[in-house]
């Protein structure tokens, strides 16, 4: 039989702890970038699916082109950030709930690994892209760029 | 002849009389004692529309097994004594008709989830307790006003809603995060700590919101509703909750200012 301790004996005299609260701060976190998400993905969603020739326009050439504007690199390295460390709280505090000690540990680093690898391998793909690389072999490059041997 | 006319007059309900019928409970049983762990036992009472599932209980109680313990007071919904999961959801048993529920099929009934079982329906309510003190459930007032404290009808209405608990456990015992973490306030405290933060006379209010301003507190609160539908006597508690997250956020609670037109008597 499990048993649950007791909530804290006598509460704790409102310390004035000055330190960062995270739980509300990551609560308002997912409210705000929620709706920030709504508005990036479905934009993404319409921009990609929908405008000009629709699903069949997305190829190499159509990132490229997308990616040469800094509107959409700003668009897609916002999306990126808010959407994986949305999903990375959401699953934090699902393991916060329901799992406890070194499983609740191995976890929550997991899920930060995950998280942070991501963001960091997303946002190198978005800053440095360049579609036609100088000094790359010919037959690779796609057909738009000068150097292409296609 | 006229006799049997008078008979039938005098039964007065439509169809004659009151129908009994045989219902199933099943019932979660544990004897510190004697068990290592719960069990199920099911017992088959006779009953009328008319009765509750603390009926049944009573019943068996007193004419089946006498070892069936359970909590209750008034037996009228105001002590809060007899929360219990019925059908695996948490209601009172003192105001939940067996006659509403399916009795085609048997009734199963348990103690409510989440505190140390101690014996059958009974569990532990120190804990639950323990986190309604913490959040100071009381009037702090510096001022000692010769009369009443005056109060408008909207600064009442801010917080009539949460005056209605009667600590029986049923929300916190229904939250799918208090089952796996005993150490959040629970719905319970918040309401609560509610009736106390949104009221004009109080002046704890900071006090209670840094409280629910914790790593247990309020934002914990997955919003699942569960409070809210278990809830017997229909306290909006996740509205609760949520109003007192926004006044964290706020730093205030953010009460309307008093519109009371005070008129001399007679004037």
């Amino acid at each position: 039989m499990t048993t649950i301790d007791a909530p804290r004996t006598p509460h704790t005299p409102v310390t004035k702890n000055r330190r960062v609260n995270w739980e509300k701060w990551g609560w308002l976190y997912m409210r705000a970038s929620g709706i920030l998400l709504v508005v990036l993905i479905f934009g993404h969603l319409f921009v990609n699916l929908f405008l000009g020739t629709g699903v069949k326009q997305v190829d190499f050439a159509f990132v490229a082109g997308k990616w040469a504007s800094p509107f959409w690199q700003v668009w897609d390295v916002l999306m990126l950030w808010l959407a994986l460390i949305h999903g990375g709280n959401g699953m934090r505090t699902i393991i916060n709930d329901y799992a406890h000690g070194r499983p609740r540990q191995v976890m929550l680093g997991l899920v930060f690994a995950a998280v942070a690898i991501l963001i960091v391998l997303g946002t190198l793909t978005l800053v440095a892209f360049d579609p036609c690389p100088t000094g790359a072999d010919p037959s690779l490059l796609p057909s738009f760029c000068p150097a292409s041997s296609k | 002849m006229s006799e049997v006319a008078v008979v039938e007059e005098s039964a007065g309900v439509p169809g004659g009389p009151i129908q009994a019928f045989t219902v199933t409970l099943i019932i979660r049983r544990f004897d510190p004692e004697v068990d290592a762990e719960p069990h199920w036992q099911d017992f088959d009472v006779e009953m009328y529309p008319t009765d509750r599932v603390l009926d049944a209980l009573h019943k068996i109680k007193w004419e089946q097994d006498g070892s069936l313990t359970f909590r209750r007071s008034c037996a009228h919904g105001i002590c809060g004594s007899d929360a219990m999961r019925i059908n695996g959801r948490n209601r009172l048993a003192c105001k939940t008709l067996i006659k509403d529920l399916d009795i085609s099929q048997p009734i199963y009934v348990e103690a409510i989830k989440g505190l140390p079982l101690e014996k059958d329906l009974i569990v532990d309510m120190e804990p639950f307790f323990e986190s309604y003190r913490a959040i100071q459930p009381f009037l702090i007032a510096s001022d000692k006003p010769d009369k009443e404290r005056i109060q408008s009808v909207a600064q009442r209405a801010v917080f009539d809603d949460t005056t209605k608990c009667i600590l029986c456990a049923a929300c916190t015992s229904s939250c799918p995060v208090f089952w796996t973490d005993g150490q959040y306030f629970g719905p319970a405290a918040i309401v609560n700590a509610h009736r106390f933060i949104f009221d004009s006379r109080d002046e704890g209010s900071q006090v209670r919101l840094d409280i629910l301003n914790d790593k247990e507190g309020v934002w914990r609160c997955r919003t699942t509703f569960n409070c809210s539908e278990a809830c017997p006597r229909g306290i909006e508690v996740t509205k609760a909750i949520s109003e007192v997250k926004a006044a964290i956020l706020r730093g205030n609670p953010g009460l309307p200012s008093s519109d009371l037109v005070l008129t001399p008597v007679g004037a």
